[in-house]
């Protein structure tokens, strides 16, 4: 990992918060808004999200040999299997009950949401004993 | 019609999940790296912990591109308030439900290896159908969760 890749992913993550902060994702009444069908704007922030992202992951690699400042393209590997959708159904439970995910939790903390700052403990705390004891 | 389904409007949304997806792209068009935003809460612990799952290649050899970009999140959020300046703003969620649904988002979405952002956006842009059967499972034990404290008369 070289210094300009560190800037990269610097200013993508500033970019993914300003997006979170302009969507209201950081504020877990919208979330929750959504989840009891009353706001269905997540939905608007997801899928702009996808249809932007699968075509840089899908076009970029066929456009270009190799990142621009990077030297192989990375793969996001998920397997079917009861980790995985076992997994989702409690991490939806979560979601469900604070109205918060990773994301929005530490994007949250920039503009001054300070109660995140319990669930991005809290999060630590769940993602600490699922690799101590249920570690694969 | 839109304005029941959408009565905070579209606008702001859509900008918002566009400039999301371009964060994403751009990530991995300069250095060819995939993630969402679940992984760094197991990365991070390689730093301290060494039971042995964290201290994995992919946790070690990532963590610090990881918390990178958490502190580039951080900067986005600081940015837009300052930008919009729009003031800050704080969550009324019990104390309680930011605790324990953190936990459960912590637990599940690393046991599920992905989140919102991870499932739903990365391995969605990705074409893998596990994170689409995450994505619909998680969007359901949600939505069920969120309506039955609604029923109860949580917020």
């Amino acid at each position: 990992m070289n210094p300009i890749q560190l800037i990269w992913a610097l200013i993508s993550g500033a970019l993914f918060g300003f997006g979170l902060s302009l969507s209201t994702m950081t504020h877990p009444e919208v979330v929750l808004s959504f989840l009891r069908f009353t706001d269905f704007g997540l939905l608007m922030v997801l899928g702009g999200a996808v249809i932007v992202a699968t075509l840089c992951y899908q076009l970029a690699p066929r456009l270009l040999a190799k990142p621009l400042f990077g030297s192989v393209w990375g793969k996001y590997p998920s397997e079917l299997n009861m980790r995985t959708i076992g997994g989702a159904a409690i991490f939806g439970i979560g979601w469900g009950i604070s109205g918060v995910c990773p994301g929005p939790a530490i994007a949250g903390l920039g503009s001054g949401n300070w109660p995140l700052f319990l669930v991005v403990l809290a999060i630590f705390a769940g993602a600490w004993v699922q690799g101590r004891f249920f570690g694969h | 019609m839109i304005e029941q389904y959408f009565p905070n409007g579209i606008g702001h949304y859509l900008a918002g999940g566009l400039m999301i997806g371009a964060a994403v792209g751009l990530l991995f068009i300069t250095t060819g790296l995939k993630g969402g935003m679940s992984t760094v809460f197991s990365s991070t612990w390689s730093f301290v912990s060494k039971t042995p799952f964290f201290q994995q290649a992919r946790f070690t050899e990532s963590r610090l591109w990881r918390l990178t970009v958490a502190a580039g999140l951080i900067l986005g959020g600081f940015a837009w308030m300052l930008i919009t300046g729009s003031g800050t703003w704080q969550t009324t969620i019990p104390w309680w439900r930011l605790l324990v649904g953190g936990f459960l988002v912590g637990f599940g979405a690393r046991l599920s290896n992905g989140c919102t952002s991870g499932h739903g956006i990365c391995g969605l842009a990705s074409f893998q159908m596990p994170s689409l059967l995450a994505v619909l499972t998680f969007l359901v034990t949600g939505i069920v969760t969120a309506q039955l404290i609604a029923r109860i008369g949580g917020m």
